[in-house]
């Protein structure tokens, strides 16, 4: 009997990791057919990925996605982790009801409703004082404000989880509070603001629905332009350009995982000399 | 020379009392710094248009720009009018378009939750009985689509169903069917867009509260003579509640105001709330109805959304 349900949870996993990865590859060696007419195999080719580097509108999109998405990770880096300090070491404070409302909130509305709201707000404000320009500050103040939500929860969760054994013994041997902030306090939330701005990098460079509200005529980003084109149908480049990408992420995901593991070994190693 | 001297002396004096106030400052209200900077970015950028929102929702559409009526007029007698009408709302109510698509989007979110649940527990449950090495690997495997586009990953759908695509190509080729099936832009394709995009966020949470449980709790039940189905049930099932409804609602709410699926996958055939959002806006220009539609998606959502809130809170206070 038992026997039986490993076979089944065994299975499972199977069935779900194939219906997760099975697209993944069919895209992957699609991108590598001759064929303009994506699903008709013409035989082994590059020829896509000449075309995706020598179009310039898709550097151009590039481009534009990159700076957002540096300017918006490190912003909401910034921004997510005040926010994670105040919602776990501050205690009660007025207004702190309404504050991780506020920080929870862009997590889990609709993207619709966030972009036709943060589009209508910078119409009006532009109305009154002539700024903003719709298209790279509109949709980095978007992406700001839906990125540092994440960040304040994955700050919020480091932090929690961490104790207030250090600072409490800094602050015992006499350093004021900013000191034990700058000197213990942000110096052991340094791996979670880097996971932080990472999240918050690959959020705004993934994120179609509010870009395409709040950004002007002219500003394409990159999730934009692949829209506009999928939208007519299968095109073969933006295989090649998802294939680029995946493997990118991949080889991004493996290099984390085994930092970690090597730091994991390393810190084993130190406990056991010790 | 003495003079210059002196004021130089004094103005380095002044500048350095000044700089020793701020740092005076700083270290006593550094404190209103923190929570005040991030604050003040949510009131303007996430409440302020929110509140505009809902203004606008409360006008009449305008063929004029902006396209609306204002909430408030000052006469020239300086009598302050103000105009709310709810017309926009009782609108959405006649119109069956409406309430069809807020319905559809529902449904085609609840169903595509039980199917997320149905696939995600067991994945779930199989990553949390692995060995500590392969569940690193399997949990990673899970995580990697999360880095990647959702965009493309949703794009990739569209190859394998399209008429030509790689499934009916498969089934003519192995003589199961002599005619394409359609399955690109209908509710079908929907379905599996959303089940395929969303399960990684079933299958975390599931995880995230399977490994903390007490597996022995599962054996002894087992010891005492109990059927495998009946420890499950009776064991594992009600103490992967908290984590089932986790999951639940990380589908289940942005299904609900999903664009890209029904738009890409559903093509014109399938009606779900937030293209019908987008193209009021986009395509009809009409701001107020649109607002109006926006505002009704969060009402339909607000339960689910405190929901989650509640049980984040509460798993934040546990930790």
């Amino acid at each position: 009997m038992k026997q039986r349900r490993s076979t089944f949870i065994l299975s499972m996993l199977c069935f779900g990791l194939a219906f997760l990865y099975v697209p993944m590859i069919l895209l992957i060696i699609y991108s590598f057919n001759y064929s303009k007419l994506v699903p008709v195999w013409g035989g082994f080719s590059t020829r896509w990925y000449t075309v995706l580097f020598e179009s310039e509108e898709m550097w151009a999109a590039l481009g534009l996605s990159l700076r957002i998405a540096l300017v918006n990770a490190t912003f909401a880096m910034i921004l997510g982790t005040l926010a994670g300090i105040a919602l776990v070491r501050f205690g009660r404070f007025r207004g702190r009801t309404l504050f991780s409302g506020l920080i929870t909130a862009p997590l889990v509305m609709p993207e619709v409703i966030t972009g036709l709201s943060l589009l209508l707000f910078f119409i009006a404000l532009s109305h009154l004082f002539g700024w903003p320009q719709r298209g790279f500050t509109t949709i980095t103040i978007a992406h700001i404000t839906f990125s540092l939500a994440y960040v304040a929860v994955i700050i919020q969760s480091r932090l929690s989880g961490m104790g207030t054994d250090l600072e409490d013994a800094a602050q015992d041997l006499g350093a004021r509070p900013l000191r034990v902030m700058f000197d213990i306090t942000l110096p052991l939330l340094a791996p979670g603001m880097i996971a932080g701005w990472l999240l918050a990098f690959t959020l705004s460079l993934d994120d179609l629905i509010i870009a395409s509200f709040v950004s002007g005529p002219g500003s394409n980003t990159l999730p934009m332009l692949i829209y506009s084109r999928v939208k007519v149908g299968l095109r073969p480049d933006i295989n090649a350009l998802a294939t680029i990408m995946i493997v990118m992420v991949t080889i991004g995901v493996l290099l984390a995982c085994w930092l970690m593991i090597r730091q994991k070994h390393l810190l084993d190693r130190d406990a056991n000399t010790k | 020379m003495t003079v210059a001297n002196n004021t130089n002396h004094s103005v380095g004096q002044a500048g350095s009392r000044l700089l020793s106030r701020l740092v005076d400052m700083l270290q006593s209200h550094w404190k209103v710094l923190v929570v005040g900077i991030p604050f003040i970015w949510l009131l303007l950028f996430f409440l302020a248009p929110f509140i505009i929102v809902i203004k606008i929702s409360l006008a009449e559409s305008l063929i004029a720009s902006p396209p609306y009526t204002p909430l408030y007029e000052r006469a020239e007698d300086g009598v302050l009018t103000i105009r709310v009408i709810f017309e926009n709302y009782s609108y959405l109510w006649e119109d069956d378009l409406y309430i069809n698509s807020y319905i559809n989007s529902l449904k085609i979110a609840s169903v595509s939750t039980v199917l997320c649940l149905l696939i995600g527990y067991p994945m779930a449950y199989g990553i949390t009985r692995s060995s500590p090495t392969t569940k690193n690997i399997l949990l990673m495997l899970i995580i990697l689509p999360f880095w990647t586009s959702f965009l493309l990953r949703v794009y990739a759908w569209m190859g394998l169903l399209a008429d030509q695509g790689t499934i009916n190509s498969l089934l003519i080729w192995l003589g199961v069917i002599d005619e394409p099936i359609r399955m690109l832009y209908s509710e079908l394709a929907v379905y599996i867009g959303i089940v395929y995009s969303y399960l990684p966020f079933m299958i975390l949470p599931l995880y995230a509260n399977m490994e903390k449980l007490n597996m022995s709790l599962n054996e002894a039940a087992a010891d005492l003579g109990a059927k495998p189905t009946i420890a499950f049930l009776t064991v594992t099932l009600p103490l992967t509640v908290p984590g089932i409804i986790a999951g639940s609602l990380l589908v289940f709410i942005p299904a609900t105001g999903e664009f890209v699926i029904p738009d890409l996958l559903g093509g014109g055939n399938v009606l779900m709330i937030g293209r019908i959002l987008s193209d009021e806006f986009n395509s009809n220009s009409d701001w107020p109805i649109a607002s109006a539609v926006a505002i009704v998606l969060l009402i339909v959502l607000v339960l689910p959304m405190m929901l989650y809130q509640r049980i984040q809170a509460r798993e934040r206070q546990n930790s």
